[in-house]
């Protein structure tokens, strides 16, 4: 906190306007301390040690030795690891593409006119929004249940055949554990989109009309290329929680069956607590946060392009 | 008649959507009415309800002290986010500073980590410091998690403030920390208390770092406590679906009194 104060004092001795300015600006700083103490301490830090991790071979006890690259190497060829970031990806579908576009059409029938239950509407489709995860998971796992809901529902309606115990199913348990993605997102795109609607200007479907558009060529024309800011925060939102899901996924599944519904933070715990490769799995949380970030930095200058 | 068809069909698309949120709730709620021993509950409102379950779940997973120990950490991480980003969010939004930029962006870069970065460098310094099993081991990390947020959010609020207010406020003779107490904070109390809300309720939701940082079941989180209930009694679906209200409950009444401020919350923070 040194400051060249001499330098700039008036014939007076009084601080002058410019110097003032240049304290000002150093003491600033000084508001920000408590909150880079926690935020430097414990999540940069650990962060960059994490990184620092990735390059030891170390089972969390012992003695660590110097890997190199080898867990990086592996994180691109170990199966279980490939296969946990292909889930990863895959479950951008079902938390970002499927909630957008249901968003997006609640949205527009919710702003097409107004209705009374609109805001009840509203309420309710968010409310998933503000549940623990694991309450979620809970829920569904017993809407999934061999003796579940859904396939009481299904046996009712005379499709006992395709009732199954949906978790535990090789092929259908990646596409069920998703479907709980999009039903806990697709209220916050929904609500995301309604912003970015009720701001477009009216006159623009005044004239969309008078040009004899439909609702669905006003839709297409209008409404979805006046929100596509809110569709670029939508999507860059719902994917980090696609990428980092975890708290679903440990509940319902626990990465299973095999390893089809395993996800990188449910794997990053498993090689942690049960294999005790924890270089592998900083390895693994590096390239997470890596994806994530290119991701967020792609869509964010798409985003920038269209303003 | 064609505009009477759209709106019927409008209507039954919200409906749909409504009773895709509102089924997985009453499901919830009915399993947890039914005898204990049902093994498969059906979708039909139990002909005797039985609210005991709840009495039994409470005391079966030690909700008591779950519930307690979310309050805790809940109750210690709002306050200490909040003066931490009203602090920096006052500076960030209304003085110069050097580096302002690369603060900031410093500052955002968090909106993106996952928490699966950092958990493991936690878990081994919090064991190495005794922290482990305590409130403290949940509270520190997730007071630096929510500080991008909250910066955002603050400094958001504070350039929207008039500069004319801040200069009269100092011509008045009101040095900075004076004015952000005593005129900005009251003016900011909108934009404050939804942020309490909101890390509150992350507080109260968070899994994963309650999962590892917390290794003795007695002393986890409500969240982290049902995780581990599902795995002991998984099959018993009444007891679980019980356990399950009692977690959501505090923030199902939370959000329904203070639903506007929630949504603007999360749909401004995001937008913003």
């Amino acid at each position: 906190m040194t400051e060249p104060l001499t330098r700039t004092r008036g014939e007076s001795g009084r601080v002058t306007g410019s110097s003032r300015r240049t304290r000002r600006g150093w003491s600033s700083l000084l508001y920000l301390v408590p909150a880079f103490v926690f935020y430097g301490t414990f999540t940069i830090a650990p962060w960059v040690q994490s990184v620092w991790l990735s390059f030891w071979e170390w089972d969390g006890i012992g003695a660590a030795t110097w890997a190199g690259f080898e867990n990086y190497i592996k994180v691109a060829t170990d199966e279980r690891l490939v296969v946990a970031l292909r889930n990863g990806l895959g479950f951008i579908v079902f938390y970002t593409v499927f909630p957008v576009i249901l968003g997006l059409l609640v949205a527009a029938v919710i702003a097409a006119r107004p209705r009374r239950g609109s805001g009840f509407v509203r309420t309710v489709l968010f409310l998933p929004q503000i549940l623990p995860l694991v309450a979620v998971g809970v829920v569904w796992r017993y809407l999934y249940a061999a003796d579940g809901p859904i396939n009481q529902v299904l046996r009712a309606v005379g499709l006992g055949d395709v009732a199954r115990a949906w978790l535990g199913d090789f092929t259908w348990a990646y596409p069920a554990v998703g479907v709980i993605g999009t039903w806990v997102t697709t209220g916050l795109c929904m609500m995301l989109l309604l912003a970015g609607i009720q701001k477009i200007d009216p006159s623009l479907y005044e004239a969309a009309r008078l040009d004899r558009c439909g609702p669905v060529r006003q839709f297409w024309h209008v409404t979805v290329p006046g929100v596509r800011a809110e569709i670029v925060v939508a999507v860059t939102v719902t994917l980090i929680s696609a990428l980092a899901s975890f708290d679903i996924v440990y509940v319902t599944t626990g990465g299973g069956p095999g390893y089809q519904t395993i996800v990188p933070g449910v794997l990053i715990y498993k090689l942690v607590f049960t294999s005790n490769e924890v270089g592998l799995a900083c390895a693994l949380a590096t390239v997470l946060s890596a994806i994530i970030l290119v991701f967020v930095a792609v869509i964010g200058r798409i985003g920038r392009r269209g303003a | 008649m064609r505009s009477a068809g759209s709106r019927i069909l409008s209507a039954a698309f919200l409906l749909v959507a409504v009773l895709s949120v509102i089924v997985p709730f009453f499901a919830l709620v009915s399993a947890a009415l039914q005898p204990a021993d049902t093994l498969a509950p059906t979708l039909t409102w139990p002909t005797d309800p039985q609210w005991s379950n709840f009495a039994t779940a409470w005391s079966m997973a030690g909700f008591g002290s779950l519930l307690a120990s979310s309050a805790i950490i809940a109750l210690v991480v709002v306050p200490v986010s909040v003066v931490c980003a009203t602090l920096a969010g006052y500076a960030m939004g209304t003085m110069r500073m050097p580096a302002k930029g690369f603060l900031f962006a410093f500052f955002l870069a968090g909106l993106t980590l996952p928490y699966e970065a950092i958990v493991i460098p936690l878990y081994f310094a919090m064991r190495s410091t005794g922290l482990i099993d305590t409130y403290w081991a949940v509270i520190l990390p997730l007071a630096g998690a929510f500080m991008p947020f909250g910066i955002f959010w603050m400094r958001t609020h504070f350039e929207s403030v008039p500069t004319e207010l801040i200069e009269a406020a100092q011509l008045d003779g009101a040095g900075r920390f004076r004015t952000l107490v005593q005129i900005l904070v009251p003016g900011a109390k909108p934009a404050i208390i939804t942020y309490a809300l909101l890390t509150f309720m992350w507080a109260w939701n968070q899994f994963l770092l309650a999962l590892i940082l917390i290794r003795d079941p007695s002393r986890r989180t409500a969240p982290s406590g049902l995780g581990t209930f599902v795995q002991q009694y998984g099959e018993n679906i009444p007891l679980l679906a019980a356990g399950t209200i009692i977690v959501i409950a505090p923030i199902v009444i939370l959000y329904f009194i203070f639903q506007r401020k929630f949504v603007a919350g999360l749909v401004q923070g995001a937008l913003k």
